[in-house]
């Protein structure tokens, strides 16, 4: 059910805000520092969630596989591999990671 | 309306760059169904999700922070911060585009990165408005199919984290912030960030550090203003 009111909410709030960028009259969020904001605010989160889901485990921080992984995948984005082979090689650095390391 | 207005690109020429982008990133569905079946979700809340969000990065968010046994509220308030940015993009489509009112809130949930970045590469009004929708079409359908091979995909295969699966999730988020990171204001917004997110994840509960972290945008941006102020009054000349 608590899933359910999350994707419930996750849905109304993203449909919203595609929509109010839609209806609402050019110049209303013109503004320099509201632009600037809104360019900056997925830059933060997308840093926090690629750490945390890198890094986290449950609450504790730990050093696994994952890191390997993600550390091959930033490699291949230096390297401009397309999307997916970056997220393909993330996958596969860990699973081999981990098939070695047991 | 007429077939080519003025300096406008080929219908084809369009249809063929949409298709492009619609197909690559549609295909990433099946890293999301993956993930989202990974996290504990079932196949009809994963499907549910890249019908109704539609939009990857909040999906994502939402499966991770549910998975990691945030409260559902916070873990919504997470992916509804990611998905904000959309709304610029409709201010700068609505203009391109000149939509009819009534067309509107049909085409607000195609409102995403990729869809706008195509639609602002053409320089007619015809090309955006026809890379706007090939784009959203081919993306929807994909995502959502891919969503539900992925899906049905991590079912079948059981344990998703001996398969590395678990690392799909930040490699998405790492590939869509890596472009993003063009100057020094960039990168500190993201390192304070990080910084953030890791260390208040042994202290706050579920889902909140990241919520913290987002804080990291307006306080670099206050620093920033600050600076500039500072510098202004010493050499007025200077314009960065």
């Amino acid at each position: 059910m608590n899933t359910w009111i999350a994707i419930g909410a996750t849905a109304l709030g993203c449909y919203v805000v595609k929509l109010v960028g839609l209806l609402v009259p050019a110049g209303a969020l013109e503004r320099p520092l509201v632009k600037r904001l809104a360019a900056l605010l997925p830059v933060a989160l997308l840093a926090a969630l690629t750490a945390q889901q890198t890094f986290a485990d449950g609450r504790a921080l730990v050093l696994d596989a994952r890191a390997a992984g993600l550390a091959a995948a930033a490699v291949a984005l230096v390297l401009r591999a397309p999307f997916l082979i970056v997220v393909a090689t993330a996958v596969v650095v860990t699973a081999g990671v981990r098939a070695v390391g047991g | 309306m007429d077939k080519r207005d003025g300096g406008g690109r080929p219908d084809s020429a369009v249809v063929r760059d949409a298709l492009g982008v619609g197909v690559a990133v549609g295909l990433s569905g099946f890293a999301f169904g993956v993930t989202s079946a990974g996290s504990g979700l079932t196949l009809l809340q994963t499907c549910a999700l890249s019908l109704l969000v539609f939009t990857g990065a909040s999906q994502f968010a939402l499966v991770g922070a549910l998975a990691a046994g945030g409260n559902p509220l916070t873990a919504a308030a997470g992916a509804f911060f990611l998905g904000v940015r959309n709304a610029f993009y409709g201010l700068r489509l609505s203009q391109l585009l000149a939509l009819p009112r009534a067309v509107r809130p049909f085409a607000a949930q195609w409102v995403i990165d990729e869809t706008t970045a195509v639609a602002l590469a053409q320089p007619t009004r015809r090309g955006a408005r026809i890379g706007f929708a090939v784009t959203g079409l081919s993306l929807y359908v994909l995502w959502n199919l891919t969503t539900l091979l992925g899906a049905l995909g991590a079912e079948a295969i059981g344990d998703t984290d001996a398969w590395g699966l678990d690392a799909a999730g930040p490699a998405v988020f790492l590939a869509l912030l890596a472009p993003m990171l063009t100057t020094a204001v960039e990168r500190t917004v993201a390192g304070v960030a990080v910084v953030l997110g890791l260390g208040l994840l042994p202290v706050l509960p579920a889902g909140v550090p990241v919520l913290v972290a987002a804080l990291a945008a307006p306080a670099v941006l206050w620093a920033e203003g600050r600076r500039k102020g500072a510098g202004h009054e010493d050499g007025p000349g200077e314009d960065r």
